[in-house]
């Protein structure tokens, strides 16, 4: 408390001398303030209740090792993907219980450094409450947990207190794809071992994962400036992570640079881009992105960055004093042998200062993660396959998501011949004819077709995206599900359209096809799904609403069909006929 | 009785609000207040471990800057980044190299600028005061970033020259200890303020001791640079005369009396590269070039552009000069006759 911008108004002023006069004389010389007891009665308490959260990683095999936090009952715990990428599909970890217990891989974001680990045997773990890291001030106080130096044997963490000295940071790629953006700054010591702990709200509350801090010359130790990925990022990809994959960052599929004036405009841009395709050229001024301005490249990247590949979002920007806003697919940042193989630095602009960041204590473990056999206890739970770090989760998802897909009804051997036919809301007639061999559409006095024993889908009718196709794999996945095609698996969450609701999302691809499924996360319901012909082509859009039931079966009452953000047509389905496959 | 009755509120007020909640919030509005009135200074560096980059902060509304004296600030190009993210390019007003201490002048007009008044905005600091460091430490911050915060305890005011030997420093004044990694690149030219946003110093230089490998942690006191300060900007300083040279340090002769002109000497151990031969000289007769790095003098081996110059200093007239440098892969020796005096007074301190 500052006494010396003490008000001048005399009254005030001899309040404050008596004040300070009654607190002197009732405490005895040498006494400390009971404020400052509080406090300390205060931190106590805090680090008593969140210490049998924070997790002891260790190697299989002693090979190193980092810190985590337990974040559910069931065992779900964060760290840094730089400490799980040395330790293998099942590692040990320590609680400050003093016990020992297995965890699992469950899921990887190298980009971000962050990874999803699961711990085993127990349903009632300690867990960390999440935060909100965006409500964090520069001054707050904030505690860091973790096993620094590997020093806690017994598994209680060690604490650091510390303020945070930043906010919104960017630190560039050190070398590798990890790339930490929109991160906290504090001065609570971050040392070697504190990676993937976690960083504490000073009344306890999980705000980030520790990672990074800037070393230069005084070594490996901390010089005063940790960083640590906010929570509120990682709860963007938690259900990518819960999904068993190696998930992915995004791109605009442009660059940007800051102009003379400071306005930050594009200085490159992809052809094959949603961006493109929607209008942003070379030059452009960037207005806002996912609704927050645009003041710099840093704050451009640090907004891009918190955000899974393939979400939507709203990007303003300006040509000639004309304001444009389109709502884009955001572009994976790597391409899939990027993120699987070992990561390695991709070309940027400009030479940033490399900065080193802390590890685990082996300053490089090996990519070759240890070979020590998993316990035979729960060795089924880990099922490898490429692109994910456990296929085993997404085995879990899927089937957790698949049972909004049930609710719908028997739609098994049903594959023969569907007609679907009604008006639009514009009162136009129509009707779908959708066979083995192909697809009709009969709409405003014209056919519309898609063979389908041969050939790749086409833009049928002109401009939809390829609604004619889109409406035939929506048969299939009600048809035949993942036996209809070639992938087949859940991909995490995202908010429909942009900006609704959180939704699951499954993919499905045949050939260059694929489809987004969307999931109301309430109710399981299936929303409606997005097609694409093949990859850099503008999608069609199918919104269900409704609920109809024909012979046990749930059909949505209308399909909103729209592309490359223009309506197509709201079809209302009317009847319904379905023919039992006969052959075979 | 009112006072009584004055003195009850006020107890009630500490009871609702509890001191607590008036600390947070003051110190929130002191660091935003602070920070506010710090800048980003961008210049030379960039090479070999040399930041091109270190803190600022404002002492006047149309523009003045105190900053660190240091190899950023030898160039032409200096930018200055302010707290809101406007770029204006800056010169260098005045310097006090005695005292690590540089004024840059803005240059732009019509400025109203927040900025630290130092006569009312500063105050003193004993041991075991709670302070805050500001300072744009690896370049963290760019464009309308603010600088980072760092928290600590003032641990001793005490002079740095009681550590002469082992730290190797410009300012030798008394200074303030911190708790806090405060000096660390791009540090210097920041501040040290009490939690109530008091000013307390300026952020020096980083300083290793080189036989324990440690780093000391310091701010220079405002009221050792108030006032060179006011007067750069007043445009009557005049740089202090250096204190006369020790017994050890006879500088009999310079680099440049042999023609040769080294890379400036900014880091605690500046390997002794060549930056200049002057045509016509000793130096370019041997065939001396620019980058040569010195390795040897008369065979003993040269660690640092200090150590070259001490060597040097120590050279009898009428002697050979034996060099070995190093250039690309190849280890050249040249021999450079020692002229029969120097061309600058004796006694100047060498560096």
């Amino acid at each position: 408390m500052s006494l010396g911008n003490g008000s001048n108004h005399g009254l005030g002023r001899g309040l404050l001398l008596v004040l300070l006069a009654t607190t002197w004389i009732a405490r005895p010389a040498g006494a400390v303030d009971p404020a400052v007891l509080a406090a300390e009665q205060a931190r106590v308490a805090v680090v008593s209740r969140v210490a049998p959260t924070v997790v002891a990683i260790f190697a299989r095999g002693g090979r190193g090792g980092g810190s985590g936090v337990l974040i559910t009952a069931d065992g779900y715990a964060l760290t840094n993907f730089h400490v799980t990428r040395g330790a293998g599909t099942f590692m040990k970890c320590g609680l400050n219980d003093g016990r020992l217990y297995d965890a699992v891989i469950v899921g990887n974001d190298p980009t971000g450094d962050v990874a999803l680990i699961k711990l085993l045997g127990r349903d009632d773990f300690p867990h960390a409450t999440l935060g909100n890291s965006d409500a964090l001030r520069v001054g707050d106080w904030t505690f860091a947990m973790g096993n620094p130096f590997l020093l806690a044997t017994d598994f209680h963490p060690t604490v650091t207190y510390g303020i945070v000295s930043g906010l919104h940071r960017y630190q560039y790629p050190a070398g590798t794809i990890l790339e930490y953006t929109d991160c906290i700054q504090v001065d609570a010591s971050i040392n070697p071992g504190n990676s993937g702990g976690p960083l504490f709200s000073g009344t306890g509350l999980l705000v980030g994962i520790n990672g990074r801090g800037s070393f230069e010359k005084r070594g490996r130790v901390n010089s005063g400036a940790g960083y640590a990925i906010s929570i509120n990022q990682i709860k963007l990809f938690m259900d990518h992570l819960r999904s068993g994959r190696i998930v992915d960052h995004a791109t605009l599929g442009a660059t940007v640079s800051t102009r003379e004036d400071g306005a930050v405009v594009v200085d490159g841009i992809l052809d094959a881009s949603e961006a493109f395709r929607r209008g942003l050229r070379k030059g452009d001024e960037i207005v806002s992105l996912a609704g927050r301005p645009i003041r710099s490249v840093n704050q451009f990247k640090n907004i891009l960055g918190i955000y899974p590949k393939g979400w939507k979002l709203p990007l303003v920007f300006r040509r000639d004093q004309v304001r444009t806003t389109a709502l884009l697919r955001l572009r994976g940042l790597h391409r899939d042998s990027e993120l699987t193989g070992t990561p390695k630095a991709r070309p940027r602009p400009g030479s940033p200062r490399p900065k080193p960041r802390p590890g685990s204590p082996k300053r490089r473990p090996s990519r070759k993660a240890p070979t020590a056999k998993p316990p035979e206890k729960y060795k089924h739970l880990h099922v490898k396959k490429p692109g994910f770090a456990n296929y085993y989760f997404n085995l879990q998802q899927q089937k957790r998501t698949l049972v909004g897909l049930a609710r719908l009804g028997d739609f098994s051997g049903l594959a023969e011949k569907w007609v679907l036919a009604g008006k639009t809301v514009a009162g136009e007639p129509y009707q779908f004819t959708l066979g083995k061999s192909g697809a009709g559409l009969d709409w405003k006095d014209k056919a519309f077709f898609q063979p389908l024993d041969k050939g790749d889908p086409v833009d049928e009718p002109s401009g939809s995206g390829g609604l004619l196709y889109a409406v035939h794999q929506w048969k299939t996945f009600l048809v035949k599900r993942e036996k209809g095609f070639g992938t087949f698996h859940y991909l995490g969450s995202e908010p429909l359209d942009g900006t609704g609701n959180r939704v699951d999302v499954m993919i499905t691809e045949l050939g260059n096809a694929r489809c987004r499924w969307y999931f109301g996360q309430k109710d399981g319901q299936l929303l409606g799904f997005d097609f694409q012909r093949e990859e850099d082509t503008d999608e069609c859009e199918l919104r269900f609403q409704g609920d109809v039931v024909r012979d046990g079966r749930h059909w949505p009452k209308t399909i909103q069909v729209s592309s490359a953000g223009r309506p197509i047509g709201v079809f209302r389905i009317e009847s319904v006929q379905m023919k039992q496959e006969t052959t075979r | 009785m009112r006072v009584r009755i004055l003195v009850l509120f006020g107890l009630a007020l500490l009871e609702l609000t509890g001191p607590g909640a008036a600390v947070a919030q003051s110190i929130h509005s002191t660091i935003q207040r602070v920070q506010s009135r710090m800048v980003k200074v961008f210049g030379a560096g960039g090479i070999r471990r040399l930041h091109a980059y270190s803190t600022g902060f404002l002492v006047s509304p149309t523009g003045h800057v105190a900053t660190v004296w240091s190899h950023v600030l030898d160039t032409d190009e200096l930018t200055v980044v302010l707290a809101d993210g406007r770029r204006i390019s800056a010169k260098v007003l005045g310097a006090e190299p005695q005292l690590d201490l540089a004024v840059l002048q803005l240059k732009a007009d019509g400025l109203e600028l927040p900025a630290w008044n130092l006569a009312s905005d500063s105050g003193d600091a004993g041991p075991g005061t709670r302070v805050l460091g500001f300072s744009n430490m690896f370049k963290v911050a760019t464009g309308d970033e603010k600088v980072s915060v760092l928290h600590g305890v003032v641990a001793t005011k005490a002079p740095l020259a009681t550590r002469r030997g082992s730290f190797e420093t410009a300012y030798e004044g008394t200074a303030f200890i911190v708790d806090a990694v405060t000096n660390n690149p791009g540090a210097g030219g920041g501040v040290l303020t009490t939690r109530g946003g008091r000013l307390l110093g300026m952020i020096g230089k980083e300083l290793r001791n080189a036989e324990t490998n440690t780093w000391v942690n310091y701010a220079v006191p405002i009221s050792e640079i108030r006032k060179p300060i006011e007067e750069i900007i007043a445009g009557r300083y005049r740089a202090r005369q250096r204190e006369p040279e020790g017994v050890d340090e006879v500088a009999r002769f310079r680099p440049l009396d042999f023609g040769l002109v080294l890379v400036p000497d900014v880091l605690f151990r500046t390997p002794a590269f060549v930056d200049r031969v002057q045509p016509g000289s000793a130096a370019a007769r041997a065939g001396l070039q620019p980058d040569d790095l010195v390795l040897f003098v008369n065979g003993d081996l040269i660690q640092s552009c200090r150590v070259l110059k001490q060597r040097l200093g120590r050279l009898e007239a009428g002697g050979v000069l034996k060099l070995t440098v190093r250039r690309g892969d190849r280890l050249v020796p040249a021999e450079l006759p020692v002229p029969a005096k120097s061309s600058t007074p004796s006694g100047e301190k060498s560096r």
